[in-house]
């Protein structure tokens, strides 16, 4: 999902979150979109980031973006700041239960802004 | 026989090594000795003379233990001076009026720092950087200063700089020629180095030489250089190089160099037999050694050469001063840099291999020979973790990769591996310092059945010095333990292959300051939730920075990131601290009207403290300024950090109460507040044996008696509740607090990420037995480093939300959307017990 302008549909619609700064390197910010809540992560000092939904369908709280990013074999991840389950940050997938997964959104940034497709 | 006179002038690191090295040889029975010594204190570690920055007291630099110059009959004169040494009468002169006749004399007076010669250069507000004594002016001056300057951008120069900015100064560096460390790094490396440390916020100017120092109104005020520009500023430190100080031997006829040093051959004999010199003063082949090593060795070249001059038949072969090795690698303003071996490519027909890399900020640069088979030097800046390898690769010759590029370039293949400490012969030196060779080092593991790097450390001294050779000795102790068929995977996940302890270790001897820093130089990939929190914990322990500073944020766990703890529906409870459980009237009124002003839910807790809970993100900061404002601080309920010390009313009020509980349990309280730990930690204090503290089921409790206090370790109370043991008893409050000091810090130092200090103290070999002699006999050695480890956590100690509301950039993040100022939707609360409480899913559709 990472800057992936090319394959976009056309229903493609580009909503600024936020500048890239206020994402420190390694963190998540949470934005709201379309009234639906965005986890954001930026991927070391770079502009690489991830969009996920802020929800963890495990404690049924809103907190994934205040989670811990990371690795496991390469794979970049989140893990919840509550019971500590893992996602993968690119699908979504959650790594540690095959049946859970959480909707992600395309991100992009351009000129140093943050922008999430609002229709996913 | 009668006993002849040695008489050792200057009681420097050499001098006082040499010492060390007569009396270790037993040839104390034919030679009185005698020193003298023109500072005010005996033989420090001058090397570590930065440390009394953060810290270090004069007491804890001395390389002399109290009591080894009486116990060995040595007589010194401290503070007095060796003025003059008549060689025909054989005799010294000393400036308080001594005089003593000699038949060896050592001469060991070091250099003195070089001022060039500049208008105005002893100014009030110029300064020197070589002894305690010019750090304390340096320290005391820099108080009422804002602006400090080194002159000299060399590898002390640069040092001298991290001090200045330490202390609080906007800082420049002033060097002379084009480029900083020119006489360690080339004019690529310097440049990266430079973009490093301006990244710093240290200010260089290159290529400057001052002219004039002006002042106002007699003290420094700015500098005027060669070309027409000038500086501000408030205080000056001059870091232009050394001189030996070869007075004495000008004074009496011995031979000096052109440029000054006293001339010694491979004996360290100057051309009087009788008269040796050694370390800084010695001019050996033309050269002066600016380093300790070197001097080092001169002082065991002279010494035995000393005791084989009585007997001559126990020393067939007598060691022979041939020059040494300048190799070095140092960590300046946080930037790696080394240069080793043939730095310069000198060699005639040698080649150059440089790869450049300006986005990370590093160079590296490799010089091979002629043929390309042998690497004969380098640079390293801004990475330096091949230093240990590359430089034994040069030692011992050791034939280079068929791509020699490999050896700084990460990609191509795995060669890398091969030429890892594997391949190095036994007689490879791994410890430069301590001139230890990688055969010791295995043979110990095997013989002592060694299995931890502190142990190695204690048993070899490898690692005991700069700490340069660790990630070495440990990749040997790791060769071993895996040849000895033990699997020890204590790794902390897949991105480190260390240990906690090992990590820590790293993070210590190397100076690292950061996660990327570590992930970089010994781990892969991204790193994770398990390893983050637990470097973040090890960094805080060690360096005591702000754990929200940007480098740190994103290591931590969510509580340690908003300071709060995160409850069951994302919500957040504030602690604050109330030492000791005691409390003003006052106090608990300011923390009801904050309760009720935030809708908070409010609860006593388990360990004498109130809770404040269901506060959203965006109201924590504003909580905290309350809380702050009446006088509250931080209680680290959500860190690995102290939580509690709890008291009971102790002999103030209680009928059976002999000491005052509550007053010690306030001062340990403060005194480890904020301290980062492996794992929480919680301790108590009773004022008598009925305990109603409860300080036997914490990690340190202390119990008073009629005489003291006695204090239990490693007591817990949670999943499975343990007893603390009795460790000390009847102690005074100094001892006391001296030994949970080390207590703590030996614990934060060893134990594993999340281990408490019960479950650490089950695994301890040796049990409390063995733990007393570490904190009380300290069989280790360590004590005083842990003591001051504690004294910098102390004395660093800040409160994170005082911190942080203070910091506009830091209070922006404690907001739920960063795009909307609208709160959570889905923090639901409805009312019970005249109180509010998150609502249950299916109340809240
Ligand atoms: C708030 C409090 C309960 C209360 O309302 O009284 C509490 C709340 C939590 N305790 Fe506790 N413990 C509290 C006193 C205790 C005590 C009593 C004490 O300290 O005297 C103990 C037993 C003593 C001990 O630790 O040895 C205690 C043993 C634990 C344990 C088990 C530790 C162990 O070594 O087995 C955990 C789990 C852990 O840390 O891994 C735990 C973990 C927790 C956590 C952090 C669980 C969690 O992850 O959410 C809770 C944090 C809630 C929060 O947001 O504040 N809490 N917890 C108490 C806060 C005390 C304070 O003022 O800081
Ligand atoms: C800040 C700083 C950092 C350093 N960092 C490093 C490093 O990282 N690595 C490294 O290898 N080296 C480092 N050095 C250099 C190292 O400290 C010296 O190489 C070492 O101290 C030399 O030992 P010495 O005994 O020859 O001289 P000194 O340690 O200077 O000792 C000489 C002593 O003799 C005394 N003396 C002089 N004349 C007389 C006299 N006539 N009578 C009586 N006493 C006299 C002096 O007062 C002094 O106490 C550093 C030096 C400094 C200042
Ligand atoms: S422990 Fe001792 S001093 Fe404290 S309340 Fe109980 S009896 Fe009194
Ligand atoms: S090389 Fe300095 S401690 Fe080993």
């Amino acid at each position: 999902m990472l800057q992936a302008a090319s394959n976009q549909q056309t229903t493609t619609q580009w909503m600024t979150v936020c500048s890239l700064e206020q994402i420190l390197p390694n963190t998540g910010v949470c934005a709201l979109v379309k009234g639906e809540q965005v986890a954001i992560f930026r991927i070391g000092n770079s502009t690489e980031i991830y969009a996920i939904s802020n929800y963890d369908p495990f404690s049924k709280t809103y907190v994934l973006s205040r989670g811990i990013v990371g690795d496991r074999n390469g794979i970049a991840k989140v893990a919840s700041p509550i019971y500590k389950q893992n996602f993968n940050l690119k699908t979504g997938q959650c790594l540690d239960n095959e049946a859970v997964c959480v909707p992600t959104w395309t991100a992009r940034v351009v000129e140093g802004k943050v922008q999430i497709n609002v229709n996913h | 026989m009668a006993k002849k006179n040695l008489v050792a002038i200057g009681n420097g690191m050499v001098g006082h090594k040499f010492l060390e090295r007569i009396i270790a040889s037993g040839a104390i029975a034919d030679w009185n000795l005698i020193t003298f010594c023109e500072e005010p204190r005996v033989a420090y570690d001058r090397v570590n003379l930065s440390s009394f920055f953060s810290g270090s007291t004069a007491g804890d630099l001395s390389l002399v233990k109290p009591g080894f110059y009486q116990d060995n009959d040595v007589k010194i004169y401290i503070g007095d001076k060796a003025i003059a040494i008549d060689r025909d009468r054989k005799e010294i002169t000393s400036a308080n009026g001594v005089t003593l006749s000699y038949d060896k004399v050592v001469i060991a007076t070091g250099s003195y720092p070089f001022v060039p010669t500049i208008k105005g250069q002893d100014t009030a507000g110029t300064f020197v950087y070589r002894t305690i004594e010019d750090l304390e002016a340096i320290a005391n001056y820099a108080k009422n200063s804002r602006v400090g300057v080194v002159v000299g951008g060399g590898l002390l120069g640069l040092e001298c700089a991290n001090a200045l900015k330490n202390l609080g100064l906007e800082t420049h560096v002033v060097e002379f020629m084009p480029r900083l460390m020119p006489v360690q790094v080339d004019e690529a490396g310097g440049l990266i180095l430079r973009k490093q440390i301006e990244a710093l916020g240290v200010t260089i100017h290159t290529s400057k030489s001052t002219t004039e120092i002006v002042s106002e109104q007699g003290k420094v005020s700015k500098m005027l250089f060669g070309d027409g520009s000038e500086l501000q500023t408030d205080m000056i430190v001059f870091s232009a190089g050394i001189r030996p100080r070869d007075e004495l031997a000008k004074n009496c006829g011995l031979t000096v160099g052109e440029r000054g040093g006293i001339v010694i051959d491979d004996f360290c004999q100057t051309s009087d037999s009788d008269i040796y010199a050694i370390g800084e003063c010695a001019l050996y082949q033309n050269r002066i050694y600016g380093l300790v090593a070197p001097g080092y060795k001169m002082a065991e070249v002279a010494a035995d050469h000393l005791c084989h001059l009585d007997r001559p038949s126990s020393h067939p072969e007598i060691a022979r001063f041939s020059g040494a090795d300048m190799s070095s690698k140092l960590k300046l303003l946080g930037v790696d840099v080394a240069s080793f071996g043939d730095a310069f490519a000198k060699t005639p027909g040698s080649q150059e291999i440089a790869m450049q890399n300006s986005v990370e900020g590093t160079y590296k640069k490799l010089v091979i020979n002629s043929e390309g088979t042998y690497l004969l030097g380098g640079i390293l800046v801004g990475d330096a973790s091949a230093y240990g390898m590359l430089l034994s690769m040069v030692q011992n010759q050791i034939p280079t990769p068929p791509h020699p590029e490999d050896l700084i370039l990460p990609q191509r293949t795995s060669s890398k591996a091969a030429f890892g400490v594997e391949s190095l012969p036994d007689t490879a030196q791994i410890c430069s310092c301590n001139n230890v060779s990688k055969g010791t080092i295995c043979n110990t593991i095997q013989e002592q059945k060694l299995t931890d790097i502190a142990l190695v450390k204690q048993c070899t001294q490898a690692g005991t010095g700069c700490g340069g050779c660790v990630p070495l000795v440990t990749d040997l102790l790791k060769l071993e333990l895996k040849k000895a068929g033990i699997e020890v995977n204590n790794h902390l996940c897949e991105h480190f292959a260390y240990s906690r302890q090992e990590l820590y270790h790293l993070i210590r001897s190397q100076k690292i300051t950061t996660f990327d820093e570590l992930l970089q130089n010994y781990g892969k990939g991204r790193g994770c939730e398990i390893c983050k929190p637990a470097v973040g914990s090890i960094l805080a322990s060690a360096w005591n920075d702000y754990i929200l500073n940007p480098p740190h944020v994103g290591l931590q766990d969510t509580n340690d990131v908003f300071l709060a703890n995160i409850q069951k529906d994302g919500s957040y409870s504030v602690i604050p601290r109330i030492p000791g459980g005691e409390i003003t009237p006052q106090k608990l009124i300011v923390i009801g009207e904050i309760a009720a002003e935030f809708e908070l839910y409010t609860k006593i807790t388990g360990a004498q403290r109130i809770d404040l809970l269901g506060a959203r993100l965006d109201q924590l900061p504003h909580i905290w300024r309350r809380l702050v404002d009446a006088g509250f601080e931080s209680g680290h309920a959500y860190g690995k950090a102290l939580r509690t010390v709890k008291s009971c009313v102790g002999s103030t009020w209680c009928r059976f109460g002999v000491q005052d509980s509550v007053a010690l349990a306030i001062a340990l309280e403060l005194r480890y507040r904020g301290l980062r730990a492996p794992h929480k930690l919680k301790s108590a204090v009773s004022g008598c044996t009925r305990e109603c503290a409860e300080a036997q089921g914490k990690d340190f409790g202390v119990i008073a008696t009629e005489n003291g206090w006695n204090l239990y370790l490693c007591g817990n109370g949670g999943i499975r509740p343990q007893h603390a043991q009795l460790f000390a008893a009847d102690l005074d409050e100094e001892t006391l607090i001296k030994y949970i000091d080390r207590f703590l810090m030996f614990y934060i130092r060893t134990a594993n990420r999340l281990e408490r200090t019960a479950t650490w103290f089950n695994k301890l070999e040796g049990g409390m037995e063995y733990l007393k002699q570490v904190i009380i006999d300290d069989s280790l050695g360590i004590c005083s480093e842990l003591e001051k480890e504690m004294a910098h956590n102390v004395a660093t100690y800040a409160c994170e939300w005082k911190a942080t509301i203070e910091d506009p950039a830091k209070m922006s993040r404690f907001r739920h959307f960063i795009n909307s100022d609208e709160t959570d939707p889905n923090l639901v609360y409805i009312e019970e017990r005249e109180q509010k409480r998150p609502a249950t899913l299916v109340s809240k559709e």
